[in-house]
């Protein structure tokens, strides 16, 4: 494998990961992208959705992110996520939870424009349901 | 003259007390190591955010396209004054410091003929800006059943803030909180929140040229919101830090005063002591030169 890049997972509470990684696939806005070393400067705002890990010292690593941004630079990554749980942690019962709050936050929407999201967001969540 | 016993009662009791603020300062010290430890880690992720904020806000700052957040709502009308205090008492002057600064401004803008509206995080805050400005607190949020500040508190807090914003509620906010500068010395300080006061830097630190993914108004329109939420977080952790420094610091001196009443205390019951057996010499050697 070529050069490795550094890959930080950062949470409002604390650094969650930080490590030098092979390659970080992240659930963009406009779409999933991965990222190697040398990837061209790059801001971008994310989905909920996987984060995919690929190369860390304990193998590789699913995370699910609840939206956030990355922030992409030739050597290193920088993922700012409000929430961040390990898939393996993951399970079915707490995403139902999620979706629920999300369609009751859907019918509390004020705006258009926050409705647009928040049924944007419940998608997403609903895809990750259907994946797992 | 006091008698004996309400000497030694009152020796006692202060020595009860001694051993409860000696126990608080003990327990504030290490919550404050806690609390010290959790700003620092929140300390990269509100790093982040603010170079992406004022690289971005650099660009749109003069666009009249530019969220609201960022360039204010056009009016300076109605200010919303958010004081951040403790839930709880015994830590010195710390609640007091802070409600005087926001007493300050509140008292600053209406004299300019403003409208203020009062949020309190905290319920000491309330209590003390009741007396004054019952009639401006809208409302009050208390975080004494919460054993470690999490940022879902923050986030909570942040997004009742936006929803007045956008509700049209308010057009300025500030917000008041005591930074941590060390364990004797926390300043209370307001901060502004809405608009974004975002130190823009002419040139982007790391001088690479970025692809924004969406564009960068709605990159910016979706990490403002967030950043309201980051900055009360990290106000509420300084202030988590600066309470426990506080009483730290108030309990100690408290302890030591304790200390200082003892001695007294314990002089003036031996005196005593001393008078009552003179005095009874004096009755017995009288009373024998009388025979």
């Amino acid at each position: 494998m070529a050069d490795k890049i550094q890959f930080d997972l950062v949470s409002p509470e604390r650094l969650l990961l930080s490590e030098p990684v092979d390659m970080v696939t992240l659930p963009g806005t406009e779409g999933d992208f991965g990222v190697l070393a040398g990837h061209a400067p790059v801001l971008s705002t994310l989905r909920p959705g996987i984060i995919d890990v690929k190369g860390l010292s304990s193998g590789d690593m699913r995370i699910f992110v609840r939206g956030g941004f990355a922030e992409v630079n030739p050597d290193k990554v920088v993922v700012l996520a409000e929430e961040a749980i390990p898939l393996a942690e993951l399970d079915a019962a707490v995403l139902d939870q999620r979706i629920q709050n999300t369609e009751e936050d859907l019918a509390a929407a004020k705006s258009d424009a926050e409705h647009d999201r928040i049924a944007s967001n419940l998608t997403d969540l609903k895809q990750l349901r259907a994946a797992l | 003259m006091p008698s004996l016993k309400t000497f030694r009662n009152r020796i006692a009791s202060v020595k009860a007390t001694r051993k409860i603020t000696r126990a608080m300062q003990m327990v504030a010290a290490s919550k404050l190591k806690r609390a010290q430890d959790a700003a620092q880690a929140a300390r990269p992720y509100a790093e982040k955010m603010a170079s992406v904020i004022s690289g971005l806000a650099g660009s749109m700052a003069n666009n009249p396209g530019a969220p609201v957040l960022l360039s204010g709502s056009g009016k300076d009308v109605v200010h919303l004054v958010i004081v951040a205090t403790a839930d709880r008492g015994l830590c010195g002057g710390f609640n007091t410091n802070i409600v005087r600064k926001a007493r300050q401004h509140i008292e600053m803008l209406l004299r300019e003929g403003k409208q203020v509206k009062i949020f309190c995080v905290g319920r000491k805050g309330r209590d003390q800006l009741k007396r004054n400005y019952n009639h401006l607190i809208i409302d009050t949020v208390e975080l004494a059943g919460v054993k470690r500040i999490g940022f879902s508190n923050a986030a909570q807090i942040g997004r009742m803030v936006l929803d007045l914003y956008s509700a049209g509620e308010f057009d300025v906010a500030t917000i008041f909180y005591a930074r941590f500068k060390s364990v004797i010395s926390q300043e209370p300080i307001g901060q502004k929140l809405i608009p974004a006061a975002i130190e823009t830097s002419a040139t982007p630190q790391t001088g690479a040229v970025y692809d924004y993914e969406p564009d960068e108004g709605e990159i910016l329109a979706e990490l403002l919101p967030r950043n309201v939420s980051i900055q009360i977080f990290r106000a509420l952790l300084e202030n988590a830090a600066s309470e426990q420094g506080a009483r730290m610091s108030a309990m100690d001196s408290a302890t030591r005063n304790a200390a200082d009443v003892i001695n007294r205390l314990t002089l003036q019951y031996n005196r005593q002591r001393q008078a009552m057996i003179t005095k009874e010499l004096i009755e017995i050697i009288s009373g024998a030169e009388a025979l």
